[in-house]
């Protein structure tokens, strides 16, 4: 159970905080309201409990990172996950690229392409489409970002109009975000328990 | 409020009148929580170590990581006696963060190299784990700000 993993898979790991989460017993009432729980409650995940440190940024990030990738029209849920994918996959997050692989796979009812991903980097297989959304995130993400142009025009060449782009730099720059959460404060961890 | 003065929209020169102002339109919502989430990392009621001229010095900091200058001047107005820690050639030590500065610049610029050891050193340092994640949370929100910054000019850009 304490085997930290490396490299990158769709079979979600756990996460294990490098920091110690609050502890619901002894924690603030703006902890606790932003929370939405009681002390007794035993479902809180280690990684809210590790942002509850931070109650401000936490009570706003919530239902930001919930429209970005929930709200309805615009770029479709797979190509959502598709950008937050990829950035996790730049940055190096092994837990959020697991997380995202795993739900794009669930919403394309294949994992071909999240494995081609995963498995290729940027020498992955993919259709003009996914390869335009793949290339702007990889860019996107590079600090510092590397779009240009060139690289919209390509999105525009395959499809995407201007609300289903704003959706995919939405979703690319908010793993901008989580992923120096998560890779950052977390490691993930090997679950015996889950199998793929 | 009005999502033409969020400082997303203001920096990537977006108004009510631009080609893509529709599609901002749409996402009005998102728009105001990413203003609302400036605020709470930014400025907010319990800072923690770490007060707000600060933040926005490590902010300005990060946006320069990023040859984001327009951010980065936006942010050094509230820097106050700490907006040389915005300058990249500053290691900190003339504020005694270096430590703090040395970890932003990591989490910013080589994301993926972040270990473990990173958050040991922070701690070494006697460095609290609620502050360590007030720096996280700025670090990242930074991240976010930026690249969004950098799309919506990019699509205005073009949309001319």
């Amino acid at each position: 159970m304490t085997d930290v993993i490396h490299s990158f898979t769709r079979v979600v790991p756990e996460w294990k905080p490098r920091v110690k989460p609050i502890d619901l017993k002894t924690a603030t009432k703006a902890q606790l309201e932003a929370l939405e729980v009681t002390p007794s409650d035993t479902k809180v995940s280690d990684y809210v409990l590790t942002l509850a440190h931070d109650v401000e940024s936490l009570k706003v990030r919530s239902p930001l990172f919930n429209a970005i990738m929930y709200d309805k029209g615009g770029l479709s849920r797979a190509e959502r996950e598709l950008g937050a994918m990829t950035a996790s996959i730049v940055n190096r997050c092994i837990y959020c690229t697991a997380v995202h692989a795993s739900r794009y796979t669930q919403l394309q009812k294949s994992h071909e392409i999240a494995d081609s991903i995963l498995e290729d980097g940027l020498e992955a297989k993919l259709n003009p489409r996914n390869k335009a959304i793949f290339d702007f995130a990889v860019k996107l993400s590079k600090c510092p970002p590397q779009v240009d142009e060139d690289d919209l025009s390509i999105l525009h060449e395959v499809g995407l109009t201007k609300e289903e782009i704003l959706d995919l730099i939405l979703s690319v720059s908010l793993f901008g975000w989580a992923n120096r959460l998560m890779h950052v404060l977390g490691d993930p961890i090997r679950r015996e328990d889950n199998v793929e | 409020m009005d999502i033409f003065v969020t400082t997303a929209l203001k920096l990537a020169d977006i108004k009510s009148d631009s080609c893509i102002t529709k599609a901002v339109e749409k996402r009005a919502n998102i728009l105001k929580l990413t203003q609302a989430a400036e605020d709470a990392v930014l400025r907010p009621t319990e800072s923690g170590a770490y007060s707000h001229t600060l933040r926005a010095a490590l902010a300005a900091r990060i946006a320069r990581l990023n040859s984001e200058e327009a951010l980065a001047n936006r942010y050094l107005k509230s820097a106050g006696t700490f907006g040389t820690i915005a300058d990249l050639a500053n290691d900190g030590s003339s504020h005694k963060l270096s430590a703090v500065v040395n970890f932003m610049d990591k989490v910013a610029a080589s994301t993926r190299s972040v270990t473990a050891e990173d958050i040991s050193v922070l701690q070494e340092q006697g460095i609290k784990d609620a502050d360590i994640v007030r720096l996280s949370e700025l670090n990242s929100f930074l991240s976010y700000q930026i690249r969004l910054v950098v799309g919506l000019r990019l699509l205005e850009s073009q949309s001319k």
